[in-house]
């Protein structure tokens, strides 16, 4: 299993967009199979996508080429899986969610809250001894931030898993070939 | 809309689904389903122990080709199951497993007989399903069956909490359309990609060394017809893996017959000399390639199978076919026919015809009678009941030295008569399957050979077979060990035995066996084996187990040691002074 490094650091970054029915294990299926083949999932968002009785999972995972078709292919043998793709960093926008608690006594706050104004951050809450900061972004950004943040020390830190889609061309129209909604009335939530 | 509860809908969707036979066991979870089966036309078997069950149903699987079905209680029962939906899983078997589970409101609760038995076997399913909702009970029926049976087969598992069964639900029988629409995630790639159909017949018509590297996919495909077309037409040398035993008959002169780590000296070395392997429903298994960097290192690859999963994974294709194996043998003979027609013809394969004509006569599976006196040797005993088996006698196994012996020295003349665990290697596998084969095919003569190891693990079916008047025939090949991993002891960890010795006086499986309401045979003598043989096929109405005491010495070669190349292969001491020609 790979450490954890600064998400966005590694040559071996794959975003898998995984379009599935949202169904009860659904989750669980996906999640076992990159277990089951010994790799470490580096983040992960699931989410209702655009379609009734559809979720999106957006997997990070950091692989090698061949064994990520492997495994790809392994996705897709699975019955609840519809549509994969794999995005490229350059053509993609990408986008996490960070909150942080950081220690920020009366000399220190001044800093921190400079930061966090050139980060375009957000001071969610002010506490005697430190203050709770959110920052949306690339994940890059994020890291750069986690990493000038990490001088004052961080109490506590959470992610989002990464969320991406491909980037629009300009000038180009969306298709309309969506899947259809499948099962209505299995609808149940992703775990 | 007729109204019916859960479990009389789940028994009418069997009916609808042809179901002839369950295997199964009730208990408390799936009690509700087993009180509409008493008026149903399903014939169900009452098994021992839920692990026969899910062998069973592979074994009518693998003579029938339609999925097996099993059906057993939660908790337990259910955990029972895990080891044949895994054989079945890994060796592609259709088969459809109902469990029972706790009422819903249970679920979670740690109830008395609950397990996650969705989760616990989610990985070794090709899909399962919870059933949340007594409506959706002819869908996901219909579901299972649909996944289980098309692209590449395998099991699934139907999970029904008591309450579900009990419900009451609108009958309604789903069309094909609509089960297909169900399942947008599910679309098995049929037919093959025209160009690369091209590609192989271009290069089959090219090759100087070819070999048909034939898999248990075109068994499963149905595809033994086609694929005799295409030895016929193109005089290509076979080698059928354990898996594909049948395909294609073993009295064919182009059929080498297995390769791989047991496989005998010409089949394998034929594969590792070969410039092009045209792999049909094979997936380059350990047991076949040995290690993957030296396993037929100047070959071309073409590769067909129904899963892309598959291309690539161990070997990557040098022509990829991803479709239904007999779809895609039939185009590819299609389109040799129209090269030839546009005057294309083979190299002359007669060099490469001879070295393998050369290798076959030396180096023939073979072993050494034994003195007088002695005990019986294995092999011979398996000859005496292979030369004394009636026309189409289906032939199953357990796992270990005895498999291997069955595979090398019986003569496999028609599809469908081999039946064995191949990819998980399920010691206990050959008396539940047979029971299963007999239903299936009642016409025809099973024999299950097994080994002591093997036979103390699913003895217990045998009184299924008695009760339920299903007659098989068994050969226990007794040797008092685990003979194969005895095999290994000696010959890679210095013949230090460790925990490999069961008993040569316990069990006494005469006794044991009629006490199961069996027939039971001892043999110690050569001059006894046909004798014994011919009483056991005279005896039909009854299941008969002839013991036959084994030398424990005997060891199965050739072999390719774990971890080592193909090139390597051990022959048969007999014939080590020779082996430098198997080049």
């Amino acid at each position: 299993m790979t450490a954890i490094n600064p998400i966005g650091s590694s040559l071996n970054h794959h975003i898998l967009s995984v379009l599935v029915q949202n169904r009860p294990g659904v989750l669980a299926r996906v999640a076992s199979l990159f277990a089951r083949r010994g790799y470490n999932i580096f983040s992960l968002a699931v989410a209702p996508a655009e379609d009734e009785g559809m979720s999106r999972i957006t997997v990070v995972v950091d692989v090698d080429s061949a064994p990520l078709e492997q495994i790809v292919k392994q996705l897709f043998k699975l019955i609840d899986v519809i549509k994969i793709s794999e995005l490229d960093p350059r053509r993609s926008v990408e986008r996490e969610l960070l909150l942080a608690t950081v220690r920020a006594n009366a000399e220190q706050r001044s800093n921190i809250v400079e930061l966090a104004t050139i980060f375009e951050a957000k001071i969610l809450a002010v506490g005697v001894d430190a203050l709770t900061i959110s920052l949306e972004g690339h994940p890059d950004k994020l890291d750069d931030f986690e990493e000038l943040l990490g001088d004052s020390g961080i109490v506590e830190l959470q992610r989002t898993g990464r969320v991406a889609l491909p980037k629009l061309d300009r000038g180009a129209h969306v298709r309309a070939d969506t899947p259809n909604s499948p099962r209505g009335n299995m609808k149940g939530k992703v775990r | 809309m007729t109204r019916m509860t859960g479990a009389q809908a789940l028994i009418k969707a069997l009916e609808m689904e042809n179901v002839d036979t369950i295997f199964g066991l009730p208990g408390g979870a799936i009690l509700p389903a087993y009180d509409p089966l008493l008026e149903s036309s399903i014939r169900h078997v009452l098994v021992r122990h839920e692990q026969g069950a899910g062998h069973m149903a592979e074994g009518y699987a693998h003579v029938t080709g339609r999925a097996g079905v099993a059906m057993v209680t939660s908790g337990p029962a259910a955990t029972n199951m895990v080891t044949p939906l895994m054989d079945a899983y890994m060796d592609s078997v259709p088969m459809v497993c109902i469990t029972g589970q706790v009422a819903s409101h249970g679920i979670g609760m740690d109830a008395f007989q609950e397990c996650d038995t969705v989760g616990i076997t989610r990985s070794c399913t090709k899909h399962n399903e919870l059933v949340l909702d007594a409506d959706d009970i002819p869908m996901i029926i219909r579901q299972a069956f649909h996944i289980a049976t098309t692209g590449r087969p395998g099991p699934t598992l139907v999970d029904l909490p008591k309450d579900i069964l009990q419900n009451e639900m609108s009958w309604y029988w789903p069309s094909d359309d609509e089960v297909k629409a169900s399942l947008p995630g599910y679309r098995p790639n049929i037919k093959g990609h025209p160009r690369m159909i091209k590609e192989a017949a271009k290069l089959i018509m090219q090759a100087e060394r070819p070999i048909l590297y034939v898999g248990g996919g075109m068994l499963k495909a149905r595809a033994a017809e086609v694929l005799r077309e295409l030895v016929d037409l193109t005089g290509i040398h076979v080698v059928t893996t354990l898996m594909a035993r049948g395909v294609l008959p073993d009295s064919h002169p182009l059929n080498l017959g297995m390769p791989g780590m047991h496989g005998n000296a010409t089949a394998t070395t034929a594969m590792q000399k070969s410039d092009l392997l045209i792999n049909l429903g094979a997936r380059f298994d350990d047991r076949i390639t040995g290690t993957v960097d030296t396993f037929a290192p100047e070959a071309k690859i073409i590769h067909v199978d129904i899963d892309p999963a598959e291309q690539g994974k161990v070997r990557k294709p040098d022509v990829p076919i991803v479709g239904d194996c007999r779809l895609v043998t039939e185009e590819i003979v299609r389109a040799i026919r129209e090269l030839q027609q546009g005057g294309a013809e083979q190299p002359d394969l007669g060099p490469w015809k001879s070295r393998i004509s050369g290798w076959h006569e030396q180096f023939p599976t073979t072993y050494e009678q034994s003195a007088p006196g002695a005990a019986l040797k294995p092999q011979f005993c398996l000859e005496q009941l292979r030369d004394a088996a009636p026309e189409g006698t289906i032939l199953c196994s357990g796992v270990g030295q005895h498999q291997m012996w069955s595979s090398l020295h019986w003569q496999f003349e028609e599809p469908y008569t081999w039946v064995n665990s191949g990819g998980l290697g399920t010691m206990g596998f050959s008396i539940p399957a047979a029971i299963g084969a007999k239903m299936g095919r009642p016409d025809k003569t099973v024999w299950a050979v097994d080994g002591d190891g093997c036979f103390q693990m699913t003895a217990q079916e045998l009184v299924t077979a008695t009760v339920e008047r299903i007659p098989i025939k068994v050969a226990l090949l007794n040797n008092s060990y685990l003979g194969m991993v005895r095999q290994w002891q000696e010959m890679f960890y210095d013949e230090r035995y460790s925990e490999v010795y069961l008993s040569t006086e316990y069990p006494d499986y005469v006794k044991w066996a009629e006490a199961m309401g069996c027939v039971g045979i001892r043999v110690e003598s050569p001059e006894e084996v046909a004798p014994a043989i011919e009483k056991a096929n005279s005896i039909n109405d009854r299941t008969v187990v002839i013991e036959f005491r084994t030398d424990a010495n005997e060891k199965v070669f050739p072999m390719v040691p774990a971890g080592k190349s193909n090139d390597e292969l051990l022959v048969h001491p007999t014939q080590q002074s020779i082996r430098d020609r198997l080049a």
